[in-house]
Parts: structure tokens; C-alpha cells; sequence
């Protein structure tokens, strides 16, 4: 499937949660398949924290550029872009293409940098909401995302709960814990303490702080696998003939956060995020209701599909029987799967069997 | 009569329904037809799960040895247990959970008093194999066989009251002798 990222802009202000003013925005979005006469098969991807727009197919002058969740979208797969027209869209504050740190701003002509404001999952979901007027879809067939898209999905069923069927909530939490936010702090103290960070004015210096990125990237793939999984995949394997006595990479492990931070540091942007991890630590649509999540979801009117996976400890099953339970309490319409996968968090970007026949059964259950 | 049209015509319409064990949700799905009764089913095996979300049923992937914690309490109208109390390890909790979270709970087992039972131990001395109980010993998700006389006990024990029994064999109602002749049975008890 060839497909081409566009954009649109938006020139009406974005008033922000955190009281600061979005003067004019630009979302970088992709779509797969047709919409119908009845604009009643839309289908929004929201990604998670290092994804983009880009959610299947390939570009024709970069074919090697596969979307982040192919396995699930596409003609015949689990969302089926034969049936549905799914959108893929780059929140705001991203480094892909939507407005951000790296765009400029009006106000200076220079790019946004420290300046440009933290912003929340319901300013994502609002700014989703333009794009979805812009394309002329009153209401979503389905809102999906996994992790950090969840959230999205769930606050979409919040924000605007007329335009939503359904909400696909995959490996998600409510709300982070102390241990999340903790990680998410030792993320950002990388950054914000590499001496290239410069306060987040470091486009102008030329300089991109590397080191905290690469840190705060190699926490992250920690906290994304299994102790099974990691261990399944390196174990105690050696990277070179012998321990070497010192502190060069030794064993496999090694290595491979090296690499990925090392790629991560080469296309992400530090002050990206930090917002982003913000944004993971603000979101909790129970504060408005006194910590009573049941009373946040109160004015939902989606069907819901809620997916965990047992070896998550970043998002672990018992966060997803949170949600479950404050959508039985409103008795919604919900079903919840726990699926028994050892990957940890990422397993909801690999394609398990259980977990995708259930996704193609749900999707092929929803009337057009 | 079958055990889902007994259940079917003790559960009033629009009542809302908890069916544990849910299998591929027939069950539920019958009870929205003829009751227009919503429900959810809990279901633990990948299979039957994806079963439920194909017949387009409300399904929760979770151990009911776990309990219901996920469930408030009397949030259901009827909470049910269909040839699924044999399989659970830990009984007492589970039926006091049940009516916890339901005013009144369904609950149908095989009858291991049932006299075919009797005498395949008494006579032939093995455990029971038949169309009600299809497995070896050896091979069964079954741990805690009873009989009517050993469940009346334990609602007893547990101050549960019976509200209804219905006890079948080859789908047709036992009246005389049901712990000898019955090869189910179906209760509808409250706290």
C-alpha cells in the first residue's frame, strides 16, 4: 500500500489546558481507504509515545518506511482499510510533521524551542477534533490507540462523547503511577542535564543533546519489555569473546540500548519529549471528579474495547481492570481482553493471534 | 426443556445479567433475544473469548478464582453460573461473591448423585463417564463434583436461600427422587 502524508492547518487559535494560547497549528495525517457516503466508517489511529502519522503502508520514494502499526492496518488485516477509512494523525508537540518545538513560531519567525507550551491528551484530542472537521467526519466509527494512544482513545470517549462509537483502548492506564512518572522523570533529568540542552534553546546553538536522549531512550526500552522477554532475547550473551574487564559493552543488552538509543538520538526531539512525558504524567480524567474514575466516565456513550497484556509492568492489567470497572459501573457497552503475552508493553504492537482475531472480530462487528 | 430455557424464563425482562463461565456467550446471547436482558459474560479461555466477541457479546477475559472485584456490589439482577461450579477450585468464595455483586445467582451443575453416577463407582467401580460428565479422571477441568443433598447443604451453611430448583435429565423435568434420577440441576437462590 503506497501512501502520502499531507497536512492540515488550522489558523483558529488552540486555547491549551495549561492556559497558554496555540495562535495556529498544522496536523501531519495519513488515510487509508475510502470514506463512504455516509461518512460513517472513520477510523482514528492515535500513537503512542516515538510514532507518527505514518501508522501503515510505505512512502513510493521510500519504500523501506513502513508504518509503526502495518501488522494491524491495511487492506485485509485487522482494521481493514477495504471497509474502514482510517486516519493517522501526529499530535502536537511531536517532532513528525504536526506543530512543535521544531516549527517556528509566528511570534519570533525562529522555531518554538523551550517556548512552545506543555500540552495535555485532551490537547491532542482537541486538535484531533479539527482534523476530523476538516475531513468532514461528524463522528468516528472507532477511536484506537495503544500505551499512550489509548489515552487519547479513552479521552476522546470524554471529550466528545457524540463523536465516537467506539474506543479501542489498548495496554493503557488510566493514570500513571509513582513508578511511571518516576521513570519519566529519570527520562527527562537525562535531558534537561545534558550540557547541549541549553534550557531547550539548542536549535540555535546548533547542537542536539545526544547523551540525555540516548539515556532517556534506553530507560524507556527498559521499562517496554518483559524481565521474560529481555531475557528471552539476550540473556546473559556476550558481545565480544571474553568480559573485558571494562566498561565497554560486555553483553548483548548493552549493545542494544546503546543502539537504540543511538538511533533514537538521531531522529527524536529533546524537547518533544519532555513534553511528551508530560503529558503521560498530567493525564488522569479522574482529578475533575474527585479521584472517582467511574463519575470521569459518566458521560461516555461509546462501546469499548479494552486490551491488556499480562507481562506489562509499565501498564500492568490490574491499570486496564481500572477502566474496566468505571465503564461497568456505567454499564457501557465494554469488552476486555487480558491476553497472556510475553513481550511486556510492546506486545501490542506484535501481531498475537488471539489479539488480532478478536481485533478483526470487533472491527467486522461494527455496522457501517 | 433445555437448561438456557429454564434460565431464560426465571430471568425477568430487562434484567441485568452476569453469566460466569460464559462460553461463547450463547447463553447471554438467548437472554438478549427472548429477555432483551444486556449482560456481560467472564470467560478466561482465548478461545471462547474470541467466540463471545464474534457473536457480538460483552465479554470479560478474567479468573474467577480471581473473584469479582471488578463487579459493584448488587450491580446485577441475576448473576449465573452455568455447569462451571465443578470446574472452580474454590466454591464458598465464588457463590458469596456471586450474591455480592447480584440479588439473586443461577447456578446449574451436573448431578453427581445422579444414579447412572451411582453406578458406574458402586457396581462397575470407576468414575463416572457419561454425556453430562464426558471426561477421564485423569483429563478434566472438573475438581469439585456434588450432589442436590451437598449443595442444599452449603446454601444452608451460607444462609443462601433457594428460590427455585429445577433438576432435568435428557431435557426433561425430575419431579420424583431428583437426586437419584437427575442428571442436572438448576438453582436460582438469594443472600
Amino acid at each position: 500500500m503506497i501512501v502520502a502524508p499531507q497536512k492540515a492547518r488550522f489558523t483558529e487559535p488552540l486555547k491549551l489546558t495549561g492556559g497558554a494560547l496555540l495562535p495556529e497549528f498544522e496536523i501531519a495525517y495519513e488515510t487509508y481507504g475510502e470514506l463512504n457516503a455516509a461518512r460513517s466508517n472513520a477510523v482514528l489511529v492515535c500513537h503512542a509515545l516515538n510514532a507518527s502519522h505514518h501508522v501503515a503502508g510505505s512512502y513510493a520514494n521510500d519504500p523501506e518506511n513502513i508504518g509503526w502499526w502495518d501488522n494491524m492496518v491495511g487492506p485485509g488485516k485487522p482494521l481493514d482499510t477495504e471497509r474502514f477509512f482510517v486516519v493517522g494523525n501526529n499530535y502536537i508537540g511531536s517532532c513528525f510533521g504536526s506543530t512543535g518545538p521544531t516549527s517556528p513560531n509566528p511570534a519570533t519567525g525562529k522555531p518554538w524551542g523551550a517556548d512552545f507550551p506543555v500540552v495535555t491528551v485532551e490537547d491532542w484530542v482537541a486538535a484531533q477534533a479539527r482534523l476530523a472537521d476538516h475531513l468532514g467526519i461528524e463522528r468516528f466509527a472507532a477511536v484506537m490507540g495503544g500505551s499512550l494512544g489509548a489515552m487519547q482513545a479513552l479521552q476522546w470517549a470524554l471529550s466528545y462523547p457524540a463523536r465516537v462509537r467506539n474506543s479501542i483502548v489498548i495496554a493503557a492506564t488510566p493514570r500513571l503511577s509513582a513508578q511511571n512518572i518516576a521513570f519519566n522523570e529519570v527520562a527527562r533529568q537525562a535531558i534537561m542535564t545534558d550540557p547541549d540542552f541549553h534550557g531547550g534553546h539548542y536549535y540555535e546553538r546548533g547542537v542536539v543533546p545526544v547523551r540525555g536522549l540516548r539515556i532517556a531512550r534506553m530507560i524507556g526500552h527498559i521499562t517496554y519489555l518483559s524481565d521474560d522477554a529481555m531475557m528471552e532475547k539476550f540473556g546473559r550473551t556476550l558481545r565480544r569473546s571474553a568480559l573485558g574487564f571494562d566498561f565497554g559493552a560486555d553483553f548483548e543488552i548493552e549493545s542494544y540500548l546503546r543502539h537504540q538509543g543511538d538511533k533514537f538520538s538521531t531522529y527524536f526531539d529533546a524537547n518533544t519529549y519532555l513534553r511528551i512525558t508530560k503529558a503521560l504524567d498530567y493525564y488522569d480524567p479522574a482529578t475533575d471528579f474527585g479521584g472517582d474514575l467511574s463519575a470521569a466516565f459518566a458521560r461516555a456513550q461509546a462501546d469499548f474495547l479494552v486490551v491488556s497484556f499480562t507481562s506489562d509492568w509499565r501498564f500492568a492489567s490490574a491499570r486496564s481492570r481500572e477502566i474496566v470497572r468505571a465503564l461497568l459501573d456505567n454499564r457501557r457497552v465494554v469488552s476486555y481482553l487480558e491476553i497472556d503475552a510475553p513481550q511486556g508493553h510492546d506486545a501490542f504492537l506484535m501481531d498475537d493471534a488471539r489479539y488480532f482475531g478478536a481485533l478483526r472480530a470487533y472491527f467486522r462487528n461494527i455496522a457501517l | 426443556m433445555t437448561e438456557s430455557e429454564t434460565i431464560a424464563r426465571w430471568v425477568s425482562p430487562g434484567a441485568r445479567v452476569l453469566d460466569l463461565g460464559c462460553g461463547d456467550g450463547s447463553l447471554l446471547g438467548q437472554l438478549w433475544r427472548i429477555r432483551q436482558a444486556p449482560g456481560y459474560g467472564v470467560e478466561i479461555d482465548d478461545a471462547k473469548v474470541l467466540a463471545c466477541i464474534r457473536n457480538d457479546v460483552n465479554v470479560l477475559q478474567m479468573d474467577l478464582e480471581d473473584g469479582l472485584a471488578a463487579f459493584g456490589d448488587q450491580s446485577f439482577d441475576y448473576v449465573i453460573l452455568s455447569e462451571t461450579l465443578q470446574a472452580i477450585h474454590r466454591q464458598e468464595p465464588l457463590l458469596k461473591e456471586m450474591l455480592r455483586v447480584g440479588h439473586e445467582a443461577i447456578v446449574s451443575f451436573p448431578n453427581f448423585g445422579y444414579w447412572r453416577a451411582r453406578i458406574q463407582i458402586a457396581i462397575a467401580g470407576h468414575m463416572p463417564v457419561s454425556k453430562e460428565l464426558p471426561y477421564q479422571w485423569y483429563d478434566t477441568p472438573n475438581v469439585h463434583h456434588c450432589t442436590l443433598v451437598d449443595f442444599e447443604a452449603l446454601c444452608a451453611k451460607l444462609n443462601f436461600k433457594v428460590l427455585e430448583r429445577l433438576v432435568l435429565t435428557d431435557g426433561q423435568p425430575v419431579a420424583t427422587l431428583p437426586n437419584l434420577l437427575g442428571s442436572l440441576a438448576v438453582y436460582r437462590v438469594s443472600a
